[in-house]
């Protein structure tokens, strides 16, 4: 494009300095601008030494990125699978659904166990929160969420509460009440605001602190009393979509995944991003500690489901076959870590040996995807929800 | 001005990079053999990998569950 002359005397009053003088057109994000002479040097210049800072910048971060790998590298002395060779083999699993939750009227999309190892609250697309006492199936509490999609639900670790959200961009603390007098929707608290949908939610180790993730690529740590932010993460480039806590005993940290293919752990308190792992070839829908806190692993729209170990700073398993092809939307460990227990968008669930990575078992019975997989707290049971509007416990 | 965005962004991922290149890591062998003493240390206490008899497991169970005083929440 030849088409700049300075050949036109234009005299006026520069655009940057104001002084009268004989002016050039600069270009300044494709709007004209008519500079004297000596902005439009500085300007040039200063564009010069921007994109050598950016530059430099860049060729750091590559070479951060390197020596990350580098290092990585070094410490892969062998793979988990290898160790694990003089493990005992898994024996036969019998594993069947114990109990069917009938009831919510379009997909369930999250669930939640309560401490006391019965209690289950799941939500819905069509806005419907219920808790379920799953020993008898009975219903003990519904309320109906001003949205739908209701994407996420907690229970409190007191059982005296839950929490849910979704495309209302919020996450509402619902006291729980056998009152029948009282209208439970009437105690509603609203407690964390973000700007895009809220995808997971989980109380802390309290019932006074919620820890967020949302559609707007932010997880955040709100008070319940107050709803005052706490504590902001940023760092993923897309939506985030879940999140887990570790485990009390390892400390203030916890884990997410996001859209972005990367799951990140980070320092509760800093608010710092500790660690960062992208190995998925495709959004992280799930992500769950292992028990000791010192591994996580992860669930993919890539059909794997990976293993990383913090302390190696690495993946050290991926748990794949070539016959499955769907995504891995919800992950969760048995008690001892052993299995992982990982829910799929071609209606099945399978069951993975952690140690060796092969499959163990593969449960049919859902008719549509899995969306949500959780281990009962005393890792007796575990249940699913799923598209077909159903939740089942499996034993 | 989006260039000074650029380079602010820039910085960040830098200061990122530096502190995830700067954690203490230890071995994949070491790591690895620590996840399976785990496992092999509460695989006992484990119900749905060593199973437990219809007896104590309430799921398990076919009968209808029924709790000494259990409310019915069905008005009467």
């Amino acid at each position: 494009m030849c088409d700049q002359t300075f050949l036109v005397n234009v005299f006026g009053s520069c655009d940057k300095c104001f002084k009268q003088r004989a002016l050039r057109p600069v270009f300044k994000k494709s709007q004209q601008l008519n500079y004297c002479s000596i902005c439009a040097e500085i300007m040039a210049t200063d564009g010069l030494h921007e994109s050598e800072t950016l530059a430099a910048l860049r060729s750091e971060a590559e070479g951060l990125k390197g020596k990350l790998e580098e290092e990585r590298a070094k410490l892969h002395d062998v793979e988990l699978h290898q160790v694990a060779e003089r493990v005992e083999a898994l024996g036969q699993f019998v594993m069947k659904t114990r109990r069917t939750l009938k009831g919510h009227g379009n997909k369930v999309l999250c669930m939640d166990w309560c401490r006391d190892k019965r209690r289950i609250v799941s939500s819905s697309q069509d806005g419907k929160v219920i808790v379920w006492d799953s020993f008898t199936t009975n219903k003990e509490h519904a309320v109906t969420m001003p949205c739908t999609w209701v994407m996420a639900c907690a229970y409190a670790p007191s059982g005296c509460a839950i929490a849910c959200g979704g495309l209302d961009n919020k996450c509402s603390v619902y006291p729980l009440t056998f009152d029948k007098n009282e209208n439970m929707a009437a105690k509603k608290r609203s407690v964390a605001m973000h700007t895009n949908y809220l995808s997971a939610c989980s109380f802390t180790n309290s019932d006074m602190q919620i820890l967020t993730a949302s559609g707007d690529g932010t997880c955040a740590l709100w008070d319940v009393e107050s709803g005052q932010l706490l504590q902001s993460f940023h760092g993923h480039g897309a939506d985030v979509l879940c999140l887990d806590l570790a485990p009390s005993e390892t400390g203030n940290t916890f884990v997410s995944g996001g859209c972005d293919k990367k799951a990140m752990v980070w320092d509760m308190r800093s608010g710092q991003c500790v660690q960062a792992f992208e190995t998925h070839e495709s959004d992280i829908n799930s992500v769950r500690y292992y028990p000791s806190g010192d591994a996580f692993a992860s669930g993919s729209d890539d059909a794997t489901c990976r293993l990383y170990d913090l302390r190696a700073d690495r993946e050290v398993a991926i748990y794949s076959k070539e016959s499955i092809i769907f995504g891995a939307s919800s992950v969760d460990f048995s008690l001892s870590g052993r299995l992982l227990f990982a829910g799929y968008n071609d209606y099945t669930i399978n069951v993975w040996d952690v140690l060796k990575g092969a499959r163990a078992s593969i449960l049919f019975g859902h008719e549509n995807r899995v969306s949500t997989l959780r281990v009962s707290p005393d890792g007796t049971a575990f249940c699913s929800g799923s598209w077909d509007h159903t939740l089942r416990v499996w034993a | 001005m989006s260039a000074t965005n650029n380079v602010a962004q820039a910085r960040k991922l830098v200061e990122q990079l530096r502190i995830e290149a700067g954690i203490e890591r230890i071995k994949v062998s070491k790591a690895s053999s620590e996840l399976m003493s785990y496992c092999e240390q509460h695989a006992r206490s484990d119900p749905l990998l060593v199973g437990v008899p219809a007896s104590e497991n309430p799921f398990k169970d076919k009968k209808p569950w029924r709790a000494e005083g259990a409310v019915s929440l069905r008005s009467p």
